[in-house]
This record gives C-alpha cells, sequence and structure tokens, in this order.
C-alpha cells in the first residue's frame, strides 16, 4: 500500500492505484484519475457508471463485474468498453475509488 | 458437532425438506440428509426435469474418443436412497414468502426447508453471434453432452488449421476444463500425426491462465512448453462463424477454423421469476460458510446454483454436503448453524498422456505445491501418472462414494494444510 494525492487531498491504495478506503474519495479526484486512465473528461455516462459502482460497493462489498454491469448499470457492454476501453470494471473501479472488484474464482 | 435431529422438539414427521435439482450437489445433500434424519423425522423430496444424471467431469473426454457419451448417463431415481421422494417437473417458480414452489404443470410442494441445487445453465444465446452461422459446425462447446457428441465428429474430421479455446467469462463449472481440454488437444493432434498443422490458441478473459498466481503461472508454463498460444485479457465480444473471427469488446480479434468456446453460465431459468431469490447473473447468494440465504433462513443453497467465491465444482459439492446437512438439522432443530464451509476445493486436471496434475484450496489458501492429502500422498500442481490414475479413479468414487454422500477415503470436508509447500508466486 502507498499514499498518493489527488485534489490535494492524500489517500492510500494499494499497489496497482485502487482505493483502499472509498471514503477517501470524493468526486474532484474522478477526473484526475481518469486522466491517468487516458480518459480525458468525464461525460454524465461515465458518471452514471461511477456512481452505479459506488453503490454496489456500499451495499455489498465489492464492485461489480463488465457482465453485471452490463445487465444492471442501464449502459451495455458495448458502451461500457467504449467509455472505459481498458477494462471497464476495474478502470471504473480505479475511477470511482473502490477497491479492485474480485471478480470470479 | 452433534447431529440435531429435527423431529425430536416437535415430535413427528411433519417437516418438508424439498431439494430443486437432482445432479451432484441436490443428489448428495438428499442422501446425506436420508442417512442422517430418520423418515419419520422429516420427509424428503427431490424435483428434477429430466431423469438423466450426467457424469459431467466425463464431458471432457468425449470430444477425443476417450469416453463414450452413453456410459456417462445414468436414472436420476436411481441415484437416490429409498425413502426419498422423486418428482419430475418443471419449475415455473419459488414463492419464497411463503414457503412454496410452483410447478408448470400448475401444482405445487410447501417446504420447511429448501435446497436450490440446480446448478449452472449455459446461455450461449447472450454472446453475439456464438449460436449463429457456423454453430455446431466450426463453433462448438463441449460443456453439454449434445455439444461435446458434435465436438468429436468435427474433431475426427479436422485434418489443421487453427483451433482456439476460449472461456466468454466466469463464472463457469470446473474452471481447469478449458485447460485440460488444450492440453488434451495437443496430445490428441500428437497421436494424430498432425499436431505440425495445428496452431492451438487458448482466449481468456482473465490476465494469466488461471484466477490463482501460482496455479496461473504452473498451468501457464504448461500451455507453453506444449506450444500453445495464451492470449489474455480477451473479453469476447462478437462470434464470426462465417469468418472464423473472435472479436473482442476492445476491437481484438483471434482468427479460427475451429473454435471451442465455454458460454456464459447463469443460475436456472426459474430463479429470475422467483423475486428475493437469486442474484443477477441466478445464482443463489448464500452465506460462504453456512451456505444459508442471507434473507430467508429457510433457502439453502449447495453446489454450482451457489453465489459462492467458490469454484463451481463437483468437489465443492462435496465438501458443502457434510456441512449443509448438519446445519439443516440444526436449522429444523431450532438451534443455531454451528457446521462451516471453508471453501474447500480440490481438482485433477488433465493434462494429456497419461499424466494429471492435481490442485487442493479453499477461500483463504491458494493452489500450493507440496503433497495431498499429507506429507505421503499425490503431488500437487505437478504432472503425473498417479494423479492421472486419480481422474480416472473417480468416475467410480463419483457413482458409490460422493453421489450416495460418504466421504472419499482419506479426504476430510475441511481442506487439509499439512504437506503444502507455501512458497511466493
Amino acid at each position: 500500500m502507498t499514499t498518493t494525492t489527488y485534489a490535494d487531498t492524500s489517500v492510500t491504495v494499494d499497489d496497482e492505484g485502487f482505493f483502499t478506503d472509498p471514503g477517501q474519495w470524493t468526486e474532484p479526484m474522478a477526473e484526475q484519475i481518469a486522466r491517468e486512465q487516458n480518459i480525458a473528461t468525464l461525460t454524465d455516462r461515465h458518471w452514471t457508471v461511477i456512481h452505479f459502482m459506488r453503490a454496489e460497493y456500499a451495499a455489498k462489498g465489492t464492485g461489480p463485474t463488465v457482465r453485471i454491469l452490463g445487465k444492471t448499470s442501464g449502459v451495455s457492454v458495448k458502451e461500457l468498453y467504449q467509455l472505459f476501453p481498458k477494462g471497464p470494471a476495474k478502470t471504473a473501479a480505479k475511477i470511482a475509488g473502490i477497491p479492485k472488484p474480485r471478480g470470479c474464482i | 458437532m452433534t447431529v440435531s435431529h429435527p423431529g425430536a422438539e416437535s415430535g413427528g414427521m411433519d417437516k418438508s425438506i424439498v431439494i430443486l435439482g437432482s445432479g451432484t450437489a441436490g443428489t448428495l445433500t438428499a442422501n446425506r440428509l436420508r442417512r442422517t434424519y430418520d423418515e419419520r423425522e422429516c420427509r424428503i423430496t427431490v424435483v428434477d426435469q429430466n431423469d438423466d444424471h450426467v457424469y459431467q467431469p466425463g464431458l471432457l473426454f468425449v470430444p477425443f474418443g476417450l469416453a463414450e457419451p452413453h456410459a456417462l448417463v445414468r436414472p436420476r431415481p436411481q441415484q437416490l436412497r429409498d425413502g426419498i421422494g422423486y418428482r419430475s417437473a418443471e419449475i415455473e417458480r419459488v414463492d419464497v414468502a411463503v414457503g412454496k414452489v410452483h410447478f408448470t404443470d400448475g401444482t405445487s410442494l410447501d417446504y420447511d426447508v429448501l435446497v436450490v441445487a440446480t446448478g449452472a445453465s449455459l446461455l450461449p444465446e447472450e454472446t453475439e453471434g456464438l449460436t449463429g452461422p457456423g454453430w455446431g459446425e466450426k463453433v462448438h462447446t463441449f460443456y453439454d453432452l449434445p455439444g461435446a457428441v458434435a465436438l468429436h465428429r468435427a474433431l475426427k474430421r479436422f485434418e489443421g488449421g487453427r483451433v482456439v479455446v476460449n472461456v466468454v467469462d466466469l463464472p463457469i463449472k470446473c474452471p481447469v476444463a478449458p485447460l485440460e481440454f488444450a492440453f488434451l488437444a495437443d496430445w490428441y493432434f500428437q497421436r494424430r500425426g498432425i499436431r505440425d498443422r495445428v496452431e492451438l490458441t487458448y482466449v481468456t478473459p482473465l490476465d494469466g491462465a488461471f484466477t490463482k498466481p501460482v496455479a496461473a503461472k504452473a498451468l501457464g508454463g504448461l500451455l507453453k512448453e506444449k506450444g500453445i498460444e495464451l492470449v489474455t485479457e480477451f473479453a469476447l465480444g462478437e462470434v464470426d462463424g462465417t469468418g472464423g473471427r473472435l472479436v473482442s469488446y476492445d476491437e481484438r480479434e483471434v482468427p479460427f477454423d475451429l473454435a471451442v468456446v465455454v458460454p456464459l453460465h447463469g443460475g436456472a431459468e426459474y430463479v429470475e421469476r422467483s423475486p428475493g431469490l437469486g442474484d443477477e447473473l441466478g445464482f443463489i447468494p448464500v452465506d460462504r460458510h453456512t451456505l444459508q440465504h442471507p434473507d430467508h433462513p429457510q433457502v439453502f443453497a449447495i453446489g454450482d446454483a451457489a453465489g459462492l467465491p467458490a469454484s463451481k465444482a463437483g468437489s465443492v459439492a462435496h465438501f458443502e454436503g457434510e456441512v449443509l446437512a448438519h446445519n439443516i438439522g440444526r436449522f429444523l432443530a431450532g438451534k443455531p448453524l454451528d457446521a462451516s464451509y471453508d471453501g474447500h476445493t480440490n481438482c485433477f486436471i488433465e493434462t494429456g498422456f497419461h499424466k494429471a496434475l492435481l490442485i487442493d484450496f479453499n477461500y483463504d489458501t491458494e493452489p500450493l505445491p507440496g503433497h495431498f492429502p499429507g506429507t505421503v500422498g499425490l503431488p500437487l500442481l505437478k504432472e503425473s501418472r498417479a494423479n492421472h490414475l486419480g481422474k480416472l479413479a473417480f468416475e467410480w468414487l463419483y457413482w458409490h462414494n460422493l453421489l450416495p454422500g460418504r466421504e472419499l477415503p482419506g479426504i476430510s470436508s475441511a481442506m487439509p494444510e499439512h504437506g503444502k509447500t507455501h512458497t511466493p508466486a
């Protein structure tokens, strides 16, 4: 685990850059994390996914997989890949300030 | 742990246990429960929509002509002990609020305890193009019996070209089976003398050959050794059967002449029609230790139907069985559940040339090298002939020990720690 700074605030992230405490995340941080992931601006559609990710994490203790996102977020898998080109579940989790989704075994 | 008898307090046979599904998990649960609890204590009814019990581990061998399809199928009711009711019916929905199962023929069944053991279903139609042109001709699956038989015919005709093995997404039944298929394909084409004319590629949505780091490294090494190309982080968006291409959502392409695809999995269809029973994919969310539904205490799930962070594998159902039978007795007796499943999983991985490797793990410990079940025993994470013989012997044990709900010789429900070597990946 390491410490990094987003929106002038120090936060704790894991080795891959995922937040370890979603409580440290604020909306202004998202734009900066998105740019690190080569997403220049966050549109309303991005925000739909980001808010959905945080709500899912709060309810279930893990972020959803791409397949569950596609079924339940109102954004299709195809569009998810357009919004978050390199692995929507992981990239959106990183921008939404939640830990890496556990996925399946 | 002492066994609690459900009839002890109520004093009679007024409890009804309904088990949905008569596959590996449902059958072994019914048999365990019947052996533990007297017929005067509870009624047990098992429901399934067809009477064919398929030995699913055998499906892997059918495409290579190593198993006879008809030899893998036995009648479901015959696998159940005396004193267990069997009902052949299609489930319409479960009403968890009142504790009732409705069938499509208009009848219903009340329960005091419901065990959901209807497994996982294949959903090939959820992937664009997968069941389109070429399906059953150059696009196949071996995850059901008709598919495995059709693939056997296609492999016999195959004279060379690009063979792609693809897992669309997890969870799938027996997550090692697609790797085993790739290993056996290498062996099969060598045996036919055409291996030099076949390009073998393994395409996975994961970032490695397998989910767990130490095993992923060992299995990735085996792919390399056998000249099988590994394509990772491939999220299949579309199958183009006519053009012979797998296309990912991020627009990468893998060309093929023969594609062996493991389709998306979901829970049984009726789960979606049963509000409050399942999750988004139709699996049943249960406590990972007690196997009880968090919102409906009279509902339990076992095996592939359960939405647990464990593999969908027969060994998991077997290890869960002991815990489940015990906890159902406690529940019916009004006592707190005290049996706990630890995530124990045990899989033989067939690697071709009469060898196999064995992995053993649980929720907290990933598959490690060493020996199983103790310091003297079968080698773990290492190819050996002994493991191959173990895999073959398992078929007999499946029908004669596992389905009847008996212990397997020398193997406990809890994962053995003894004999494992903890080394970093």
